[in-house]
């Protein structure tokens, strides 16, 4: 697989603060790479180094194979499609215009932008909203304007910074929907998010970035398989109620304790039967909660400390 | 370049789509100025130069209409889209440079000059104070004042990062050179040195060559004013793509 970005600790300063603190990575063609973190941890800083909104200069950065020095040029941004954090449509245009417009600054003519956008607007679902102004959309219709923006000049590479961050359950379906739809045409994906289930449903891969710093990388069956056991029961008590040498006991029966956010979570390998002994360590059923670990579990495990900073 | 033409097309179908109101509310301003000061002031003003006050003032409220445009267009418009809008960031994420973006918005600039220029040309023309055939060059000259007002709002937009500090500008230096460009009265009337710093207003250059082209008087010291437009623009060319690369790229 040939690779698309690659960036050799690569980092980041404004001023004296250190946004990004030196990462590597590698995005190949065609996969789905997710960057999950908290709102600061560095992923929007290194997506707009990618896109050319910020400078490289610390590290190194690669994007199709050409060094990226200090700004990525035009002829590069040619084959981006770029999803903002912020929706920058243009208020003073209506839908249609919006991607027309747009198109022309890839050097696309009005009529070709405006064929193809209305296929794009149909494919996101706006089929109905082609001369509505942009200010009369709502919050999800916007973000599926935007990706279809992004993709008027049929991306190689599409970078999505929180795609559907603000978004209802039924509009982020909406669009995650759209997305694999994307990916099975063999498009190139980067996506930063905060959600675990969006980078679960949607990433083949996934950096975990805190704190100006990646954590960990894998796909989310791997890093779930690498940093949790299979198993985890949330203990929904306050900490003084806990009983005392819990942790000992729950090592006595085969758990493994673990406190994120002032909250008890029991990893185990086998559910069932340390569900079954909860009683023995003194241990309510009612207070307690048994499931297959996720891929929050593995984020809350490796940045869930940052408040006791 | 493309991209700074897909620019400049943005702001024309939104232009186009105000066009009618736009100009009409501004050809009525200069319409209002002319008629009072015009008729009424020029009651009591002897000919200058061999020139009725009104037929003095006219060609001055073409280049000075003009002028307002295309600085309104780069102060608040643009201030609106780079903070505001963040259209600027949108382009910028699509395959425009900074320098796309300025080139954009100084063509869109000098086409504000130019077509509220034509628009208060016919509102004199139709009062009677067209003289010569000379004035149909008067919207290709206007390109050059265009440019300069352009790139003077644009840096000074680059520069500031709140809207309010936009009024400065308008009150200290557009409308110092709208008072003092010998639209209202001959520079020749001010003491010798303010003469001698009336050839750094690019509106006093402007309003020479647009009265020399109404009454038909052209000679070739309008070279002089044109080359004087096109060195403000040259010096101010890069200035602000300067201050807009700092506010936008970080």
């Amino acid at each position: 697989m040939s690779c698309v970005i690659k960036a050799e600790n690569l980092g980041k300063s404004y001023g004296k603060f250190r946004a990004l603190k030196g990462i590597s990575f590698t995005i190949n063609k065609g996969e789905c790479f997710g960057f999950l973190g908290h709102n600061g941890a560095g992923k929007s800083t290194t997506m707009r180094m990618i896109y050319g909104l910020s400078t490289v200069d610390e590290g190194y950065l690669e994007v199709m194979g050409e060094r990226i020095d200090p700004i990525t040029p035009p002829r590069i941004k040619q084959i981006f499609g770029i999803v903002p954090q912020e929706d920058n449509l243009d208020p003073d245009l209506s839908v249609i215009e919006n991607l027309e417009v747009y198109g022309g600054y890839f050097g696309i003519s009005s009529k070709d932008a405006r064929t193809y956008g209305k296929e794009l607007l149909e494919f996101m679902g706006l089929a109905d909203k082609v001369n509505v102004n942009v200010e009369m959309l709502s919050g999800g219709a916007k973000r599926r304007l935007v990706i279809a923006r992004a993709l008027i000049n049929k991306p190689q590479v599409i970078i999505l910074d929180e795609p559907t961050t603000g978004l209802d359950p039924q509009a982020r379906r909406l669009v995650w929907q759209k997305l694999r739809r994307l990916k099975e045409d063999g498009v190139t994906m980067l996506l930063t998010t905060h959600y675990m289930e969006e980078a679960a449903q949607i990433c083949d891969r996934i950096v975990i970035m805190n704190d100006g710093l990646i954590l960990a990388v894998g796909s989310p069956e791997e890093l779930v398989r690498q940093y949790v056991l299979p198993f985890v029961i949330e203990v929904r008590v306050s900490m003084e109620m806990l009983p005392s040498g819990i942790n000992e006991k729950i090592e006595a029966i085969g758990g493994k304790a673990e406190y994120i956010v002032d909250s008890l979570f029991i990893f185990t390998k086998d559910g069932k039967r340390l569900w079954d002994k909860l009683n023995e360590i003194g241990l309510d059923h009612h207070v307690c909660y048994l499931r297959p670990a996720n891929l929050e579990d593995v984020f809350l495990k490796l940045t869930g400390r940052r408040d006791e900073e | 370049m493309k991209t700074a033409l897909g620019i400049l097309k943005r702001h024309l179908i939104v232009f186009r789509r105000t066009l009618w109101s736009n100009t009409v509310f501004n050809a009525l301003e200069p319409f209002l100025y002319l008629s009072a000061m015009g008729y009424g002031l020029g009651a009591y003003v002897q000919d200058i130069g061999g020139m009725s006050y009104i037929q003095f003032l006219a060609p001055g409220m073409v280049a000075s209409a003009a002028m307002w445009a295309a600085t309104f267009e780069c102060t608040y418009s643009s201030f609106v889209r780079l903070h505001f809008q963040k259209t600027f960031h949108a382009m910028l994420a699509g395959p425009a440079t900074v320098t796309d973006v300025v080139a954009g918005e100084v063509l869109f600039g000098i086409v504000k000059n130019v077509v509220f220029g034509i628009v208060i040309l016919l509102v004199i023309a139709a009062m009677g104070q067209v003289q010569s055939v000379w004035s149909l060059l008067i919207p290709v000259f206007l390109i050059f004042p265009g440019a300069v007002f352009s790139l003077m709002a644009l840096s000074y937009t680059g520069i500031i990062g709140h809207i309010d500090y936009l009024n400065y500008y308008i009150t200290l230096v557009t409308t110092p050179m709208y008072l003092f460009a010998g639209v209202f009265f001959p520079i020749v009337s001010m003491p010798a040195w303010m003469q001698t710093l009336v050839w750094l207003n690019p509106l006093y250059h402007s309003v020479e060559v647009c009265r020399a082209l109404v009454v038909g008087n052209v000679s070739m010291i309008l070279w002089q004013h044109i080359a004087s437009l096109a060195l403000f623009a040259i010096v101010l060319g890069k200035v602000p793509g300067y201050f807009l690369k700092k506010r936008l790229i970080s």
